[in-house]
């Protein structure tokens, strides 16, 4: 079971499992996360139970699973270890809440939903791209940025 | 209009967290979707396979699922294809900035109790929230 393609076969298996969950929670509904999110107008509280259970089943296995010296398939648990409140953090959550709010899609729904070609879904899913490709844009500026500050040589952006 | 689905979504949400856990378990990794996509923007050596093949595993489940059910992904909401675009240029840089969405500091991040991922949920429910009440009360839902 320690075939390498047998172990990359397994990803596309997770994802598989965790796009019917998206579908079965109601999370590729557009208008159901908004109804969510809208606590104005008819509210519909369905995605604060996706959150729970997943959560719920999150924790019972996360404890665990990290009594194991490490995964399954060889290397270490790579578990984020920061603490620190940063400014990026928040100004980061807040842009992507506002964009959650206004299309009704977060990045796993809206790659399941643009899986259906679906118009909506595929606009969404091009302009997140590019919003990735942009931020990647706007760190090797604040690298350059932060190294001409240091009086560092200009480095080659990574 | 939307109704209440308290069995689906909690089942739904329940499949989400058994994904992220056999990540965890099988290859000792996060399952925060805006970062295993976006990985796939800056490619790394020995690193691109399994991020692609899990976001082909969401499309074609999405596929499948599309055609088998198509209810499971009609849209209630009106949006234009310029809001479209701001929300997904918003969501697209917003996660990046941010390390994570929904999945990565909602389901992973809050499960391991981080004061991070705490912080995040609770700006991106709130300016969701904000966005979402604001388009209903001043635009009548349609944007």
């Amino acid at each position: 079971m320690k075939n390498p393609a047998f172990i990359l076969a397994t990803n596309y298996l997770l994802g598989l499992l965790f796009a019917v969950g998206l579908m079965l929670a109601g999370m590729t509904r557009p208008g159901k996360v908004v109804a969510f999110l809208d606590i104005s107008d008819a509210w519909d509280p369905s995605l604060a139970l996706v959150m729970g259970g997943a959560i719920v089943v999150h924790t019972i296995l996360y404890r665990l699973i990290l009594r194991r010296p490490s995964p399954v398939f060889g290397g270490r648990f790579g578990i984020p270890t920061r603490n620190d409140i940063t400014g990026r953090l928040v100004v980061g959550s807040a842009l992507f809440g506002v964009g959650w709010g206004l299309g009704g899609f977060c990045p796993g729904p809206a790659l399941s939903a643009a899986g259906t070609f679906g118009g909506d879904a595929v606009v969404f899913i091009v302009s997140m791209l590019a919003g990735m490709g942009l931020f990647q844009v706007y760190e090797r500026w604040q690298q350059a940025r932060a190294a001409a500050l240091d009086g560092a040589s200009p480095t080659t952006p990574r | 209009m939307e109704t209440f689905t308290p069995v689906a979504s909690t089942v739904g949400g329940a499949l989400i967290g058994l994904s992220a856990s056999l990540m965890l378990l099988l290859h000792g990794r996060i399952a925060g979707i805006s970062g295993i996509l976006g990985g796939l923007l800056s490619p790394a050596a020995g690193d691109m396979a399994w991020r692609a093949l899990f976001v082909a595993g969401l499309l074609s489940g999405g596929l499948a699922g599309g055609l088998v059910a198509p209810e499971l992904f009609e849209s209630t909401i009106t949006r234009s294809p310029a809001s479209l675009v701001a929300a997904g240029l918003l969501v697209g840089f917003g996660t990046r900035l941010g390390n994570g969405c929904t999945s990565g500091h909602g389901v992973c991040g809050l499960t391991r109790m981080s004061i991070r991922s705490a912080v995040a949920v609770g700006t991106f429910m709130a300016t969701g929230m904000a966005t979402a009440v604001l388009i209903q009360q001043l635009f009548g839902g349609v944007v």
